[in-house]
């Protein structure tokens, strides 16, 4: 017996959920925002939770997450990839359920990031190679340290600073509407050029937001999930990719252009079987403005140099023909920390008609996620259809 | 002596602190592929080779990328923006390091401006630091004048 591909829709995501609250959530700790989400989850698949043998989460164990929940699964996965975690970890649980390695997956998220409640006690080691050869000049900080590069990009494309100003204007539009999202207030280039310095070239507002949050996600073979209450909701999983690079951001192997987004979309495209011109909603990490220029260039929807024209065209925005990051991104709706989960939820939402600022007519997205600075990305072509 | 964390050399980069604390700026090379390569490693990345070796480079290169920190974490016990660099060696390796030595404003730092390495204590290790190279600046600003001429 031959295993049947991960890809090409033989996988589903069959239940898909946010904590119920997010934002400032300080009375709930990191690992329940887990719980709290996947509860949410598993309640949305239609399942029970003693259905689930496989559990997967980036942060906390999974060995963590699993006894919480009073599980005691087969098959459990721990990836740390940073904030692009739960892009691979929708992939590896892919390739579980294909293989038989397990059935039924839980894919959970949660980060006191606001808050801090119940967040185990973190200091860098000062031997890695971070702590040797960047933190002592103070790269410490995401804003400090994620946005180092960005100079040289944009000198090699001629773009300015009202360039990263246009990403955060065009995502603002999305959250608007949004009573989840952090940052709602209508703003312009000028606006977001004027907010308080964090690190030259970035303001406040080409940062992302900071708060508590969490979300989890059930898969399944597509098979077992047309049996479900919920099948017609069902998300299928098209095609992946994922890779890593550099383990500190200076060392990334060229400043203006990052290797995993451009081989993990590539083989996305590649198992998905479909191409740029099939996807009508993209959901590309925000953690600071300059992402979705980097994301749109080396994932191939445009070519060198053009993505800050694709903002300022306004295809990106709410009416545009490539929709993005439609609940606001993490530069206005949410950013826990590893902000990749909620990338994923804002797909799956659309997909399946439930976005609080619905898109007409989404058959395919794509999701790019980005982890540990310029350190990994993760790549996922999902659909509404099984091809 | 600056303030902020400070470097724990492990095996493998110990000849790199080693050097800074003498006024050397130390990388390593592969015999094999003859190129440079950091950060430290026993082996080279490039192509898998033992034959390595440490050199003493120039200390001399450019400014490849850079962001100014208006937002210091407390340790480093100054308000002052810091100018978190990326310099490109003229043996090509890129380091991060600090721009110091003069007012942390855009106008003093275009991409391309020549640098020069030096050491600023720090803990019982000294950092690797860059300042503009005053004579390499001189020199070009010569350049241009006798090109007008
Ligand atoms: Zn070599």
């Amino acid at each position: 017996m031959t295993t049947p591909s991960m890809h090409g829709g033989n996988i589903a995501i069959v239940g898909a959920a946010e904590t119920d609250r997010i934002g400032k959530v300080p009375d709930v700790s990191m690992i329940h925002l887990h719980t709290n989400a996947a509860r949410r989850a598993i309640a949305d698949a239609g399942i029970d939770i003693s259905e689930i043998d496989g559990v997967a989460t980036a942060g906390p164990t999974a060995i963590e997450l699993a006894d919480m929940l009073g599980l005691r699964p087969r098959w459990a996965d721990g990836t740390m990839l940073g904030g692009c975690s739960f892009m691979a970890l929708v992939r590896h649980a892919s390739a579980a359920i294909a293989s038989g390695a397990a059935n039924v997956v839980l894919v959970t998220h949660g980060e006191s990031g606001r808050s801090r409640t119940g967040v185990p006690h973190y200091a860098p080691s000062p031997s890695s190679m971070g702590g040797q050869f960047e933190q002592p000049y103070g790269a410490l900080a995401p804003y400090s340290s994620f946005t180092t590069p960005v100079l040289a990009f944009m000198a090699s494309r001629g773009f300015t600073r009202e360039d990263l100003a246009e990403v955060v204007v065009s995502q603002r539009l999305w959250a608007i509407p949004n009573e989840r999202a952090q940052r709602r207030d209508p703003i312009d280039v000028a606006g977001v050029l004027a907010a308080p310095p964090v690190a030259y070239p970035f303001t406040r507002d080409m940062c992302c937001v900071v708060t508590d949050a969490g979300g989890a996600l059930v898969l399944m073979s597509a098979e077992r999930a047309r049996d479900l209450p919920s099948a017609d909701r069902a998300v299928y999983v098209l095609g992946s990719g994922e890779g890593t690079e550099s383990v500190i951001v200076s060392q990334m192997d060229d400043l203006e252009s990052f290797g995993p987004f451009r081989r993990g979309a590539k083989e996305a495209f590649e198992t998905a079987g479909v191409t740029h011109d099939d996807i009508d909603h993209l959901m590309f990490y925000d953690a600071f403005a300059h992402l979705p220029l980097y994301m749109l260039e080396d994932t191939g929807f445009v070519g060198k140099g053009e993505s800050a024209e694709f903002f300022r065209e306004g295809h990106t925005r709410p009416g545009g023909d490539l929709p993005m990051n439609t609940q606001g991104g993490g530069l206005s709706y949410t950013h826990s920390g590893m902000y990749g989960m909620f990338a994923i939820q804002e797909a799956v939402r659309q997909l399946r008609g439930e976005a609080v600022v619905q898109v007409p007519d989404v058959h395919t997205s794509f999701v790019q996620g980005v982890g540990m600075m310029f350190g990994a990305g993760g790549s996922l072509v999902l659909s509404n259809e099984r091809p | 002596m600056s303030q902020g964390p400070v470097p724990v050399p492990t095996p493998e980069t110990l000849q790199f602190w080693e050097g800074t604390a003498v006024g050397e700026l130390r990388i390593q090379r592969c015999n094999s592929c003859e190129k440079f390569y950091f950060y430290p490693r026993p082996y080279c990345p490039k192509c898998n080779s033992d034959n390595v070796e440490w050199r003493v480079v120039s200390g001399k290169g450019s400014l490849a990328s850079y962001n100014i920190n208006y937002r210091p974490f407390p340790m480093f016990g100054t308000e002052e923006p810091q100018v978190i660099a990326l310099v490109e060696l003229d043996e090509g390796v890129r380091l991060m390091t600090n721009v110091v030595g003069i007012e942390p404003v855009p106008e003093n730092l275009p991409l391309g401006l020549r640098v020069q390495v030096a050491f600023e204590p720090r803990g019982d290790q000294f950092l690797p630091v860059f300042t503009p190279d005053t004579a390499a600046t001189i020199a070009a600003a010569a350049s241009a004048l006798e090109t007008r001429a």
